[in-house]
């Protein structure tokens, strides 16, 4: 009996300090962003509040924590209230199955670098659960993640917010699909659904290689995922406000925003656990067994774990910046194109993927072999694709239809 | 451990249950929906119960996350479905029971007949119940026609609502501006208001 209690200790442990955690990341993601935003767009950016502008997401939150919390009359209520916790929960759930570490508390740091299958008596406080299905739980996690969106658009009983909703749930069930079919092809090569069996498949070789088309489309379809620029049609200010968020105030907008943040994390680090090695990066194992041999094998698993961190925080910070410089790079997409490349392009080519993947591995067994030859054919697919889709118009003016041009009343020359 | 798993369940079932008869009294299409969506989740949980991980994920991953969002959108655009009077539900109540209680007859009256309610020992930890690769490889092998055929099933409804839905405008030569579609609407109504 006093076992499950000091597991279940353990575990509401790690599951505050995760929480924790995670709300400061999102914390200081914005200011990450916006530091480098302005930094892309020759400005100054947040940097008066503290050293270098690092009090601002502190000063953020004190002011969204004292504005008025305000409730407009004509929203369904029970609704309107429900909807910021529906975009938030979704977010910090998809955080129990992502390994952003590896520290084995039994204080044998080998167990992170053995295979699972044979050797099962690792117990790594850096992943909530270690479930069979960890990557089927993350696509079913994200698909939930529509309903606050979609509710708070509704709820809100305004225009502009009912468009936003609708166009993030189009947006978001068109992405999905392109989404979970590259995240498959990734499944299929490593064998399992399991994340950590996932990163233990990358010891010899990152997934990015031979998935290279698959990671592609999983960061594009995965910006879309998160409806942010250059897909942030949900909240195009100069159409809609800001979209579904219109009518929300003081912390429930930040909800909002907490959640779309909290997402941006976490889809990156689903990134690095399926295409990028996760916590993993050569030398690890070298430092794992010098540190034993100097200090023992907990302090040994101990220096594993905070460098296995490390190098993960590393990973997913690339992928934010990346995601920043797309923001700052790229206009926002037209909606009906939007619509346009989500059915027409990344999923016939996530589907490619996926059948190209499953006939490479069958045909050449050999790890190293199909590997290459998924990731040359995945430059030709892209090489292809590119080609084509510079060609092809996304208007439809091949046959009888036309687009009718709207009669501008024109202007006397003077 | 056994009568924590007892109160669980009682208390999944209540949600199951409750939520379920929500979906049908309230007046409001949209929580309808909401409250359906609290149903195919506490389905969800009770699979988790019953230690079948990938069916409970499969539940959340389809019902939940797919099958309810069209719903909702649907809900969403189908003109004043949300504001209308909601006794349109009950008008035949009647017929609703009399086929509930059909399939009920059909379904599940032979299945609770035949079963043999003596609880045997559990399965060994080693024998997944319904596993990834169990599910796959039944998918794949047995039951492999059933499964090509739902497809085939499936991919036939999504090309009839396709047709029923673009067949006025297929029929069209051009696109038509938003103000141009409201217009021709309004003259449709017109039209049909004279006849």
């Amino acid at each position: 009996m006093d076992d499950i209690v000091v597991q279940v200790l353990i575990m509401l442990v790690q599951v505050v300090v995760l929480v924790l955690a995670i709300s400061t990341g999102f914390a200081y993601l914005t200011l990450f962003e916006r530091r480098l935003l302005a930094r892309m767009q020759n400005r100054v950016g947040p940097n008066r509040a503290g050293p270098g502008g690092f009090l601002q997401p502190a000063a953020d939150a004190v002011k969204l924590f004292f504005k008025e919390d305000v409730i407009p009359t004509l929203v369904d209520r029970g609704v309107y209230l429900l909807a910021p916790a529906l975009a938030v929960i979704p977010a910090l759930l998809i955080w129990a199955v992502i390994p952003f570490g590896c520290l084995n508390i039994a204080g044998d740091y080998q167990a992170c670098f053995a295979d699972p299958a044979t050797n099962p008596n690792l117990h790594n406080i850096f992943q909530l659960a270690d479930i069979d299905i960890g990557v089927l739980y993350l696509l079913a996690i994200t698909s939930i993640g529509v309903y606050g969106i979609t509710l708070a658009g509704w709820a809100s009983n305004s225009k502009y917010a009912m468009l936003g909703g609708i166009r993030a749930s189009a947006q978001l069930i068109s992405y999905e699909l392109a989404l979970s079919s590259a995240v498959l092809a990734a499944v299929m090569m490593a064998g399992t659904l399991s994340t950590h069996e996932v990163i233990y498949q990358q010891m010899t070789m990152w997934f990015v290689i031979p998935q290279l088309l698959g990671f592609v489309l999983f960061l594009i379809s995965g910006t879309a995922e998160l409806v942010r620029a250059p897909f942030d049609l949900v909240e195009a200010e100069q159409e809609l406000t800001s979209g579904y968020n219109a009518e929300y105030g003081s912390m429930k907008f930040a909800l909002f925003f907490m959640s779309e943040y909290i997402k941006m994390i976490a889809i990156s680090a689903i990134a690095v656990t399926l295409y990028l090695g996760g916590w993993n990066a050569p030398g690890l194992e070298l430092l794992g067994s010098l540190m034993t041999g100097m200090a023992g094998p907990l302090v040994g698993s101990i220096a594993v774990g905070l460098a296995s961190f490390l190098v993960f925080l590393v990973k997913v910070v690339l992928i934010l910046f990346l995601f920043v410089w797309m923001r700052a790079s790229w206009p926002r997409v037209r909606y009906d194109k939007l619509m346009y490349m989500g059915w027409k392009w990344l999923l016939p080519l996530a589907l490619l993927n996926v059948a190209m993947t499953a006939v490479f591995v069958v045909v050449l067994p050999d790890a190293l072999i199909h590997s290459v030859a998924l990731f040359v054919a995945s430059l030709v697919v892209m090489a292809v694709a590119y080609v084509v889709s510079s060609r092809v118009k996304p208007a439809p003016s091949r046959s009888r239809i036309k687009m009718v041009q709207p009669e501008v009343p024109r202007r006397p020359s003077s | 451990m056994e009568l924590l798993i007892q109160i669980i369940f009682v208390l999944i079932s209540t949600l199951i249950l409750g939520a379920a008869v929500m979906v049908v009294r309230t007046r409001n299409v949209i929580h309808s929906a909401l409250w359906l969506i609290a149903s195919f989740f506490g389905i969800g949980a009770l699979y988790l119960l019953l230690e079948a991980e990938f069916l409970a994920i499969a539940q959340v991953l389809i019902y939940v996350g797919a099958i309810s969002v069209l719903i909702l959108f649907a809900i969403m655009l189908t003109h004043n479905v949300t504001s209308g009077e909601g006794h349109k539900f009950y008008q035949r109540w009647w017929l609703a029971l009399l086929v509930s209680l059909m399939l009920f007859a059909v379904i599940l009256v032979p299945t609770l007949v035949g079963q043999d309610w003596t609880i045997t020992a559990r399965p060994s930890e080693e024998s997944a119940i319904a596993g990834a690769v169990e599910m796959g490889t039944a998918f794949m092998r047995e039951y492999l026609l059933p499964f090509e055929i739902a497809a085939v099933l499936l991919l036939v409804a999504l090309t009839g609502a396709i047709v029923i839905a673009y067949e006025e405008r297929a029929q069209r030569r051009r696109i038509l501006t938003l103000a141009q579609e409201l217009a021709l609407r309004k003259q449709q109504q017109q039209n049909h208001a004279e006849e």
